[in-house]
């Protein structure tokens, strides 16, 4: 008999647990009711940025995708309009964070970094919808509030991370190297 | 961890840069709502009597016009960026009242004269948006 045994490598079971915390946040946050349409406060961000900030946009990138596939099929909306918005507003983010980690890091914290992504988020989403679900200029009336609320949940993402962060400055769980200075 | 790290300080979670991020992300929202919610610029006035399309003159130029309404004359004045009717031999004046119109959509209708104006703009408007 073949015994097929998979061993996960310590960083394979970092990203699982992370990814696992983030989509928790986006199911807690799709039973909080929602003003306007697009208007969501994120919080699965929070886990995004605690990772790339401690552990690189490698890292990040793999918590955001998981999250927004493994999250799009718990929620039942894998391929339905919803989970393209989500997968292009997360690809949107991580392009621009992987500029932004490049900024000053005694200037630029985990806000900033929250603030960018939260904007990238929504321009890229607005660009989805523009084109794809309401082919219409009516689509521009809505940029003023949602402008508003990316600036507001940006930097309530990233005050949790930057709070998270200085919490606990370094990985406490075994099998897990420390992060590059 | 130690005691200092244990509760939160609200000061140092934010970074100089960060105030700057923030203040750019507000302007971009304050500039946002200039530039979405004004409303459509008019280039453009309909003149319509007894249901025909009498002229459709640019906004370019102030321009008084007389047109022939289904109780005597309307007064239509053009000026630049902005149209009105500045005279009705209507009982009721509604239209008249209504002053000077200055976006793209905007409508003025002297119902006993069977006159309207209306904006015209490069960019089309609407009433209402629904999901």
């Amino acid at each position: 008999m073949t015994v097929l045994r998979i061993e996960a490598a310590p960083e394979d079971l970092r990203i699982a647990r992370l990814s696992a915390a983030a989509i928790a946040l986006s199911l807690a946050e799709a039973a909080i009711p929602l003003p306007l349409p697009g208007v969501k406060p994120g919080l699965a961000n929070i886990i995004v940025l605690v990772v790339l900030v401690r552990w690189g946009w490698r890292d990040a990138a793999w918590v955001s995708l998981l999250r927004v596939f493994a999250g799009s099929l718990l929620l039942g909306q894998f391929l339905a309009p919803g989970f393209f918005l989500s997968l292009t507003g997360a690809l949107a983010s991580l392009v621009t964070l992987a500029a932004a980690v490049h900024l000053p890091a005694r200037f630029f914290g985990p806000v900033t970094l929250s603030i960018l992504a939260a904007f990238a988020h929504l321009g890229g989403q607005l660009v989805l919808v523009r084109l794809w679900l309401v082919p219409h200029e009516g689509v521009l009336y809505l940029i003023p509030v949602l402008t508003l609320a990316a600036t507001v949940t940006g930097l309530v993402n990233g005050l949790a991370a930057a709070w998270l962060l200085q919490r606990q400055p370094y990985p406490a769980a075994p099998g897990e190297h420390s992060p590059a200075p | 961890m130690n005691a200092a790290t244990a509760t939160p300080h609200w000061r140092a979670l934010l970074r100089p840069g960060d105030v700057l991020t923030l203040g750019a992300a507000l302007a971009l929202c304050v500039f946002s709502a200039f530039a979405f919610w004004r409303g459509a610029h008019a280039d453009g006035v309909e003149i319509r009597a007894r249901g025909q399309l009498v002229a459709h003159l640019p906004l370019n130029a102030p321009r008084t016009l007389a047109v022939d309404g289904a109780l005597g004359k309307t007064v239509v004045e053009i000026a630049p960026g902005q149209a009105r009717i500045a005279a009705d031999p209507g009982p009721r004046q509604y239209c008249v009242r209504q002053g000077w119109l200055r976006q793209a959509g905007a409508v003025a209708i002297c119902a006993p004269s069977e006159v309207s104006i209306r904006l015209t703009g490069s960019r089309a408007d609407h009433d209402s948006l629904a999901y």
